[in-house]
């Protein structure tokens, strides 16, 4: 599971963390866009990267563009560290900025994921890097950019809730339950990436810097530390993120968010945190 | 008599000699219908996209006086504002309802959806909005949750109106709302236009080349041939002792069953 002892050494033939200096620097004035309009999709010179789209190469070059040499790196995917798509971009940083790599929470300055925030509260001077697929909110209700981008501009969102409005017409309650949408600073209405709903409390006035890459659609955004991050809903069917009635096969944790194995033919079901570290480190104390 | 609620001066956009439309000025009333009749080309539908906003005309001005009193020079406004406007104290109603409607999300939403923009946020409130107005059009609110294209056509057309009402509008731009139908489904929706105009004290502006849902729901008409204004008068005086001979052709043409 641990693969600490496999990370490369750093190879002096890539630039420090791949990317070159000039492709650093228009990400980062990008990066400072973002941050500084809280939420609103800053376009930027999306880069060809070595793996494909749909892998985090959004993610992965806003990770290049901040990584400093004395930065610790965690990468999770799903809330896992060991999985393939965590593993593979914690190499690819490992061997091409021979930085330090961690699978603690607590000790990474730059936590890259898909589709997690984890468990373990964030701190003030961490930097969650997120990957993203489809960056616009608006996009399933409207295919046009021209139009998406004149609403935002607008203040404009009342489509937004047609599409909460249809889950409860059709379900009884707002069945979204990842990428669900939030307003940002009473502003700007934002995609936080497909993380579970469950994840979206932990967005609001985080200590943590929040940013948002979508390589595909060559667009960043961000979510500055402590900032508002409300979820949209209706007032009679009020935002809520899922509750399990099982706790953690493992650590028998009540508060995290559970993935679901099937572990055989029949359909036994078991139910363990999706992350893993959060999860083990709980095994760990209740040992002592 | 009320103050105009629109005020129309030299209107123009042409897109070469004679082709668009120019210098066309008119009041119209609160309440009042205003029929647009004329061939194809003859600049009707771009008259209506310049009086809803949607196209900047190249001279001219349209003012119009909102709820509170308030004149507002529509292309001096900002954008945001022309947006608010046409989603609260005006409508739209396309030829085709596919054009006026969300069609991938229920017939509800569709209603809902003016709603949710000026901030409704209870979904009682819209569902009960949505039901009503099901209602108001002849639809059975049992069909709230279908999607608008297992609809018939004139059903589609009767719920863009609907979506458009519900916002309670004071001013309705239709164009050709009766196009695509038969008549039999036409003379139903006509019926129901009528009577939601008179009850909702709506100010109508109407494009068609139909002059039956003219006389059926204008109360004055403005002939129009090659990008001008060739005639206006009360719908009956026109149609009855039209004087621009371009009018005199357009009355005589129509079928007498």
């Amino acid at each position: 599971m641990n693969d600490m002892t496999q990370i490369p050494a750093r190879d002096p033939a890539y630039n420090f963390a791949y990317l070159d200096e000039q492709t650093k620097r228009m990400i980062r004035r990008a990066l400072l866009k973002a941050v500084a309009i809280p939420g609103y999709q800053v376009p930027f010179g999306g880069r060809e990267m070595p793996l494909p789209y749909g892998w985090g190469t959004g993610g992965m070059q806003l990770t290049a563009a901040i990584l400093g040499a004395e930065d610790v790196l965690k990468v999770i995917d799903q809330g896992a560290d060991d999985t393939t798509n965590a593993v593979s971009i914690r190499r690819f940083f490992a061997r091409t900025a021979g930085i330090a790599t961690t699978e603690a929470t607590p000790e990474a300055t730059v936590i890259q994921t898909r589709h997690r925030i984890p468990e373990t509260p964030l701190q003030a001077g961490q930097i969650m890097v997120y990957q993203v697929p489809i960056p616009e909110p608006l996009r399933f209700i409207e295919p046009s950019e021209t139009e998406t981008r004149t609403m935002h501009a607008l203040n404009d969102y009342g489509v937004m809730h047609v599409k909460l409005y249809e889950d409860i017409a059709t379900f009884g309650h707002i069945a979204t339950a990842y990428a669900y949408p939030v307003m940002v600073d009473e502003r700007y209405v934002m995609d936080p990436s497909p993380i579970p709903k469950f994840d979206n409390p932990k967005l609001d006035m985080s200590p943590a810097l929040m940013l948002f890459g979508a390589g595909r659609e060559k667009r960043l955004y961000a979510v500055p530390p402590y900032t508002q991050v409300s979820s949209l809903d209706f007032e009679d069917h009020p935002f809520e993120v899922q509750k399990w009635q099982h706790c953690c096969a493992i650590c028998g944790s009540h508060e995290s968010f559970l993935d679901e194995l099937i572990l055989d033919d029949a359909g036994t079901q078991s139910f363990v945190c999706s992350d893993t570290w959060y999860c083990a480190q709980r095994v760990k104390e209740n040992n002592q | 008599m009320s103050q105009p609620l629109l005020q129309v001066r030299d209107l123009s956009l042409l897109y070469g000699p004679q082709k668009g439309c120019q210098g066309v000025s008119f009041d119209l009333y609160p309440g009042e219908v205003l029929g647009i009749v004329g061939e194809s080309g003859s600049g009707k539908s771009t008259l209506l996209s310049l009086l809803s906003g949607r196209l900047p005309p190249q001279a001219g001005s349209i003012g119009y006086r909102s709820k509170e009193g308030e004149w507002l020079d529509l292309y001096s406004a900002s954008e945001a504002e022309r947006r608010t406007l046409l989603r609260t104290e005006w409508g739209f109603v396309e030829q085709n309802p596919r054009d006026g409607l969300r069609m991938g999300v229920s017939a509800g939403a569709n209603i809902g959806e003016r709603l949710m923009a000026q901030g409704v946020r209870s979904y009682q409130q819209l569902r009960g909005a949505g039901l009503d107005w099901l209602g108001q059009v002849e639809i059975d609110p049992q069909r709230i949750d279908d999607l608008p294209r297992t609809f018939s056509g004139g059903m589609q057309q009767r719920l863009q109106i609907a979506r458009n009402l519900v916002s309670s509008p004071r001013l309705v731009f239709m164009d050709e709302p009766t196009g695509g139908l038969d008549v039999s489904v036409q003379a139903r929706l006509l019926d129901l236009l009528r009577g939601l105009v008179r009850e909702l004290d709506l100010a109508v502006v109407i494009v068609t080349h139909d002059l039956a849902v003219a006389r059926l729901l204008a109360d004055r008409l403005m002939v129009m041939r090659r990008s001008r204004v060739v005639e206006t008068g009360l719908t009956d005086q026109i149609l009855d002792d039209p004087q621009h001979t371009y009018s005199q052709l357009l009355v005589s043409s129509v079928l007498q069953p």
